[in-house]
């Protein structure tokens, strides 16, 4: 079974050029894109960029193998009796085996201890999530149908962009396209403006709704929370030095028909790079007049879109 | 007294059914109305099964082939309502009327007109409720959750919805109300309550369940309807309403709801299990206790499906270990099933392999269930496909094979024959090997990121979803079989005697009447030692 393995394998199986939207976009403001990456072998969760989606990797597994654990011991006497007091063989019954106290402690005592060998860990690390406090930036991430705005807030106050569909995508995903997904580059994982966040850095979202609940993930940041109207949730993660590259999420809230085409796409660059970014995303801000290239974020002025 | 006997003579005229279709119309008879619920459920269990089938079709491969997105969403949203509220539940309602009496020794359930006000209830509701699927806007799109503010954006089909929960919610709460009675009132002489029946024992405290939570669900609608149209805000947070509150409310219903799908389950696999190890069951008392935990802690770990919701880290902590808790109980059950195959006497009937099948596979989805409730993880797992694969193996080979061995175990005493044993055993290989094909590779697309409830994905989850696609054709097709056994075995068939399993003497009422059950059984109450 060949599970192809995020942008990194695709790379593999299409030697096509980079040219995707981010790509291009990024190069266009002098940043260096490093091979972008999802960490999911396509079968089990991603290990991921943060400290938290470790630590999320590393629970999950250890879960899973008490799981495992246990399923040994439970599907093994279940088979051992299948096979060792089968009625074809000659098994009798021992109808006198009714109950027995002391066997039905150790099975209730042994699960609870179990669970508190997993629910300590798990409690630890919810206070960790929790703590957002210390942001090194915050953004508003706002969720519509079905699309996401980012507005930035501190150091780089002022930027605010829409995240939508690219639109390669956006094409190949209508019914009868006759494009074939496997075509378009990260088909339904691209948008046209991707948040851009520095490496090494907390950054804080605060997550909310302008129309229906939408949920904000990147599986390789270990970070989901929903978007809800009337509220402001709070959601961090801080991506480790030297793990810049391009992340990609979806939506995970059923928000109505386009619920699958809300992608969310995160450039994560060295916070020199994130500087430049900034400055060049106010320098737009500034000059609207310099519009005419599509790249910037500034909306054009009446004076632009009215004839002369 | 002439009039007495007058009487008498009446009462002997009517042990035959009535003729024709005033017989199922005007149906009072315990063994009619279950045959009704049960038929009933499997027509619903095919037709939320074809929705299950053009979801599977769309996600085939990537791209949009068959259907709009917004039709799959009705989709998704009606296969989960109708096997939910038309398939499994009114199937164990099915079952409560044909067996209870049978087990407990009573000669009908205590409330026959309720009974079939309860069933004729669910063909004008579901009537309704697909009806939908053809007004203006197309059926409810937004999950049978039914969330606002996305629900409010239903058209023509939101007033038909929400009446048909009412009426659902109806029915099941007098289904409720006869189990109870009829428990609490009808019981043979020298049956004390810890003498019945696991399967009786498991349906009462359902029954209390569906009591507690069908008017919170019927009231949490009723907030959508008056939001919608009558200027409400309870959820709408311009208004100064809580959408959060919604799921609170919700899930109160929701999650009791879960258990009210599996604790019947729990009780057939009680039965069926010890009858085939040739033993009692072992801990009997021990099983009540731990079905009466599971019920009681069903009502405080509702939060834990709204992790990602944001919440309370005294909250957060509080229903994760609530949650974990369940583990205790259900755990219990599964070592006390285990305990009671140990030195028994095993043998391989179609009710015994559906039964076992359940051992394993909902074990399965007991572990994925653990995983969910641990929070850190559930940020990873939630709204992925790791939740459809958690629930799907729950509700499938945990709930509807139950039934499915339900059917085996019970169809020659309700139909006087025994069925095609091989044909039977075809259905259930087929059965469990599909239903791992279909549900299995769930859990990898959702730990590898695959969002539930999307009609197109990206590529890299191709192959996982055809795998899960020809599992699901594989088995709706299997379930052909479950029809051609059942239809085979009321045509006719080798005689089926009183005991039904000679080999296995299962113990129970219902196993000292003939095979089929008289019309009406029981007319004078029997003993219990």
């Amino acid at each position: 079974m060949t599970v192809i393995n995020g942008d990194g394998a695709q790379g593999i199986s299409r030697p096509r050029g980079r040219s995707t939207g981010v790509a291009q976009c990024a190069a266009a403001l002098g940043i260096a894109v490093d091979a972008s990456a999802n960490t999911s072998n396509g079968y089990n969760l991603p290990t991921g960029v943060t400290e938290i989606s470790r630590e999320m990797y590393a629970l999950h597994m250890e879960v899973f193998w008490i799981c495992v654990g246990i399923a040994v011991v439970v599907f093994g006497a279940m088979i051992y009796s299948l096979v060792k007091f089968r009625k074809s063989q000659g098994a009798i019954a021992d109808t006198t085996m009714l109950h027995s106290t002391k066997v039905e402690i150790i099975w209730t005592t042994i699960p609870v201890l179990i669970l508190i060998v997993m629910a300590v860990p798990a409690a630890e690390m919810i206070l960790k999530i929790e703590d957002s406090r210390n942001a090194g930036l915050s953004i508003r991430a706002t969720g519509y149908q079905w699309k996401w705005e980012y507005q930035y807030m501190d150091a780089a106050d002022g930027i605010d962009l829409y995240s939508t569909l690219a639109r390669p995508s956006n094409f190949a995903r209508e019914l009868h396209s006759g494009i074939d997904p496997n075509t378009v580059d990260n088909y339904l994982l691209e948008v046209d403006k991707p948040l851009v966040v520095p490496s090494g850095t907390k950054v804080r979202l605060l997550l909310t709704s302008q129309d229906v609940i939408h949920a904000w993930w990147v599986p390789d940041f270990g970070a989901k929370r929903s978007a809800i109207p009337g509220y402001i949730n709070e959601l961090w993660f801080k991506v480790d030095p030297g793990k810049e590259g391009t992340y990609r999420g979806q939506c995970a809230a059923l928000c109505g028909r386009d619920h699958a085409f809300m992608p969310i796409v995160v450039q994560v660059v060295t916070p020199d790079d994130f500087k430049k970014w900034v400055a060049d995303q106010k320098a737009q801000l500034k000059q609207p007049a310099a519009a005419g290239q599509d790249s910037g974020t500034a909306p054009p002025t009446t004076a632009q879109v009215l004839p002369r | 007294m002439p009039a007495a006997e007058a009487a008498h003579v009446t009462h002997e005229h009517h042990d035959e059914p009535a003729k024709g279709i005033a017989r199922w119309l005007f149906a009072t008879n315990h063994k009619d109305i279950g045959t009704m619920y049960l038929v009933f459920s499997l027509i619903m269990f095919f037709v939320g099964g074809a929705m299950a089938m053009v979801i599977r079709a769309e996600l085939f491969k990537p791209g949009l082939q068959l259907v709009q997105p917004e039709f799959f969403n009705q989709m998704t949203t009606n296969h989960a309502l109708i096997m939910i509220f038309g398939a499994v539940m009114p199937a164990f309602v099915g079952l409560a009327n044909w067996m209870i009496p049978l087990q407990i020794g009573a000669p009908d359930m205590a409330l026959p007109r309720m009974n079939n006000f309860s069933f004729w209830i669910l063909p004008f509701a579901f009537t309704l409720l697909l009806s939908t699927l053809f007004v203006p806007g197309g059926a409810a799109a937004g999950g049978w959750t039914l969330y606002p503010p996305l629900s409010l954006q239903t058209g023509d089909a939101f007033p038909m919805l929400i009446f048909a929960i009412h009426m659902l919610g109806a029915s099941s709460i007098m289904g409720a109300i006869n189990v109870i009675v009829t428990i609490m009132n009808m019981r043979a002489p020298g049956m004390n309550l810890l003498k019945m029946p696991l399967f009786c024992w498991s349906w009462l405290i359902t029954a209390y369940l569906l009591i507690a939570v069908m008017p919170v669900l019927a009231g949490a609608v009723t907030m959508l309807l008056t939001d919608h149209y009558f200027g409400t805000s309870f959820f709408n947070a311009a208004g100064g309403g809580d959408p959060v509150m919604f799921e609170h409310i919700f899930w109160f219903f929701g999650h009791p709801e879960v258990y009210i799908m599996i604790l019947p389950a729990f009780g057939i696999i009680s039965e069926i299990v010890p009858t085939f190890s040739r033993k009692p069951l072992f801990g009997a008392t021990s099983m009540i206790y731990a079905t009466a935990s599971i019920a009681f802690l069903s009502f405080i770990v509702w939060g834990h499906h709204m992790f990602v919701d944001g919440m309370p880290l005294a909250a957060q902590l509080f229903y994760m270990m609530s949650t974990m808790l369940i583990a205790v109980p259900t755990g219990v059950k599964v070592f006390n099933w285990t305990a009671t195959m140990w030195k028994g006497s095993i043998s391989f009937e179609p009710p015994m392999l559906f039964a076992l099948s359940f051992l394993f596979l909902f074990t399965i989805g007991g572990f994925s269930g653990v995983m969910l409730a641990i929070v850190p993880i559930d940020f990873q797992y939630n709204q992925t496909y790791f939740v459809v694969a958690h629930f799907h193996y729950v509700l499938v080979p945990g709930a509807v094979f139950a039934i499915m061995a339900s059917v085996y175990y019970w169809l020659p005493k309700w139909t006087g024959h025994m069925y095609n044993m091989a044909l039977a055993k075809w259905h259930f290989w087929l059965s469990t090997i599909f239903v791992n094909v279909l549900f299995f590779p769930q859990h990898f697309l959702g730990l590898a990121g695959m969002p539930r409830r999307i009609p197109d994905y990206a590529v890299q989850f191709t192959d996982w979803n055809m795998v899960s696609s020809i599992g699901a054709f594989g088995f709706g097709l299997s379930q052909i079989l479950f029809v051609i056994v059942i239809l085979q075995c009321a045509r006719g068939g080798a005689k089926a005697s009183a005991l039904v399993w000679d080999g296995a003497r299962p113990t129970g009422l219902e196993w000292t009447l003939p095979s089929p059950a008289p019309y009406h059984s029981f007319t004078t109450a029997p003993n219990v030692e």
